[in-house]
């Protein structure tokens, strides 16, 4: 074999250093990511731990007790799910429609700028802001007290960015093209949307709901803000049982899952730390459950979306 | 320039025909008075360098423009036998959409079966009947010449298809509500040489139902399939005429430098 070349020598030694800091670096970024992933799984287990034994099917079928041994998440779980349902009612159309509006029908010029940069500003406000909109405009304003219906509402408005950003990226995803195939047979704008759009749009729109979901369900700033109960042993009233109006449940004063648990582990008794693990983990895996709905619905949709 | 048009014989009835059309994007001009006619069942051919203005000409046929603010219209396009000018703010784009079709520079079969691509030009005009749509459907795919390949995947994606048979089906969609005129923007040029060919033999077969007004970027092209051409350049018509004259005798020294490559 011949002598290296004192060129060749000399790239050696360059790439040699260089080559040093691409391990540097992988060292540091290997490392904080085991501080992340660390940080959570230990969380996660000592939750885990202290809360799995406690669960049980009277777990959730019994409401909140002065005896830690008896007390339930029943009043949290059907405020969590009836708050939920409200949101899901108010910001879904709402986000979606107002999303559809800037990107397909509002003229491009500084007005929808100044909006569209507003609107990604509004999901950075804190959520305690937004309980304290709500307690001065829907419990007192409007008058709809400390309701399922006022919780529901502010969790709306909460997440009515994310659903708004969401959607707007996914009609924007795709391609101009699609768009001019379908008016050049003739449709009209809203044919477009309802035919098109909103078809291909649905695995992103999706996302972003769960992910607003998902958001909302772990709030509690901005419910205890308006007044939720943080021990309450009844159901709101079932539609037309007991002469219930179909409506009354709205305006019924409710719990929620992240005030339960803050609720039990604000008390001294360390039984009630195990029924807040407990209910943390049922929340949890919730949340978790939700995002894992929303990575599986945009796998399965986009498979037939492409274009 | 249209007095010094040469018709071959016998000559062709007119279908459309540009009166001093002027277009702007905002303040920028992009037709300066251009005027020429359009054959029924005839090929009429837009060459030019890139930024002349022939694709910017082909979709004033289907008001394609209305789609983005900024634009104008000066001039006019009247489509016969009605005499209609089609870019009268009194006529609905939509309208003119629903007569004259167009096909893309890239095939753009929607994300549906490839069915629901064909059909969906009939559902827009409030088709119900089932047995209508599926023989309409049938018919255009047959006409582009696709319908063999397809018939045992019709329910399957369009996108699953390859690029000169999304582009075939393309054609098909555009072909299946009867259009009076269907527009292409330089159909082949996302395509391989033989999907090319298939697109332009098939132009050549469609010609008989359907007036037909093509971009193209590809003079060979232009030459195998127009009987028409016109040379634009910087947003002017320079040359009309039959596509033999143009390329055998072409009137104008400009339009002799484009063709013959010294120039474009």
């Amino acid at each position: 074999m011949k002598p290296i070349s004192e060129r060749a020598q000399a790239l050696r030694r360059v790439i040699k250093a260089h080559k040093r800091w691409d391990v540097t670096f992988g060292l540091v970024g290997l490392l904080s990511m085991s501080l992340a992933i660390l940080t959570l799984v230990a969380l996660f287990s000592q939750m885990i731990i202290d809360g799995a034994p406690r669960l049980s099917l009277d777990f959730f079928t019994s409401f909140p007790s002065r005896r830690a041994g008896q007390a339930g998440i029943l009043s949290a779980w059907v405020g969590s799910f009836l708050v939920m349902l409200v949101t899901a009612l108010f910001a879904i159309p709402v986000g979606i429609a107002s999303a559809i509006y800037l990107e397909e029908y509002a003229r491009k010029n500084w007005l929808t700028d100044l909006i569209e940069i507003n609107i990604s500003n509004l999901a950075g406000v804190p959520s305690i802001v937004y309980g304290l909109l709500a307690l001065g405009l829907f419990v007192y304003a409007f008058g709809l007290g400390q309701s399922i219906l006022s919780a529901g509402l502010t969790l709306g408005l909460l997440i009515l960015p994310i659903v708004t950003v969401t959607t707007r990226e996914a009609l924007r995803s795709i391609p101009q093209v699609i768009r001019e195939g379908a008016y050049a047979c003739g449709a009209t704008r809203w044919q477009v949307i309802s035919d098109h759009l909103l078809p291909y749009g649905t695995p992103g729109i999706l996302t972003g709901v769960i992910i607003g979901l998902s958001r909302a369900i772990g709030e509690t700033a901005p419910i205890i803000t308006i007044g939720a109960l943080t021990f309450i042993a009844f159901l709101p009233p079932i539609p037309f049982v007991e002469g219930a109006g179909p409506f009354d449940w709205l305006f019924s004063p409710f719990t929620v899952m992240p005030i339960q648990i803050f609720n039990w582990t604000s008390r001294p008794d360390a039984a009630f730390q195990v029924n807040a693990a407990a209910a943390s983990l049922v929340l949890v895996v919730l949340t978790l459950g939700m995002n894992a709905v929303a990575i599986w619905l945009r796998y399965r949709l986009r498979k037939n979306i492409k274009w | 320039m249209s007095s010094t048009v040469t018709l071959p014989e016998p000559a062709p009835r007119l279908k459309a025909e540009s009166r001093n059309l002027d277009f702007y994007y905002g303040d920028f001009k992009a037709l300066k008075g251009v005027s020429m006619p359009i054959y029924e069942n005839q090929v009429t051919a837009l060459i030019g360098p890139s930024g002349c203005g022939k694709s910017t000409y082909l979709r004033c046929f289907n008001r394609m423009h209305d789609l983005y603010p900024g634009h104008r219209y000066d001039g006019a396009i009247e489509l016969h036998p009605d005499d209609v000018n089609i870019l009268d703010a009194s006529v609905d784009p939509i309208e003119v959409r629903m007569r004259i079709s167009m096909v893309f520079q890239k095939p753009n079969p929607f994300p549906k079966s490839i069915f629901e691509n064909v059909a969906y030009g009939l559902r827009v005009r409030g088709e119900k009947s089932a047995s209508y749509i599926e023989d309409k459907v049938e018919a255009a795919l047959k006409g582009a010449a696709i319908w063999s390949e397809v018939k045992d995947r019709i329910s399957e994606p369009a996108t699953n298809l390859s690029g000169g048979q999304q582009q075939r089906l393309c054609i098909a969609r555009s072909l299946a509500t009867d259009p009076e005129i269907i527009l292409f923007d330089e159909p082949t040029s996302a395509l391989d040489p033989i999907a090319t060919g298939s697109i332009e033999e098939l132009i050549g077969e469609i010609k008989d139902k359907v007036t037909i007004l093509i971009v193209t970027h590809n003079m060979q092209q232009a030459a195998r399939v127009s009987d028409y051409v016109a040379y634009m350049y910087l947003g002017e018509m320079v040359e009309y005429g039959a596509t033999n004259d143009i390329f055998m005798k072409p009137k104008r020294q400009e339009t002799e430098d484009y063709i013959t490559g010294r120039f474009g």
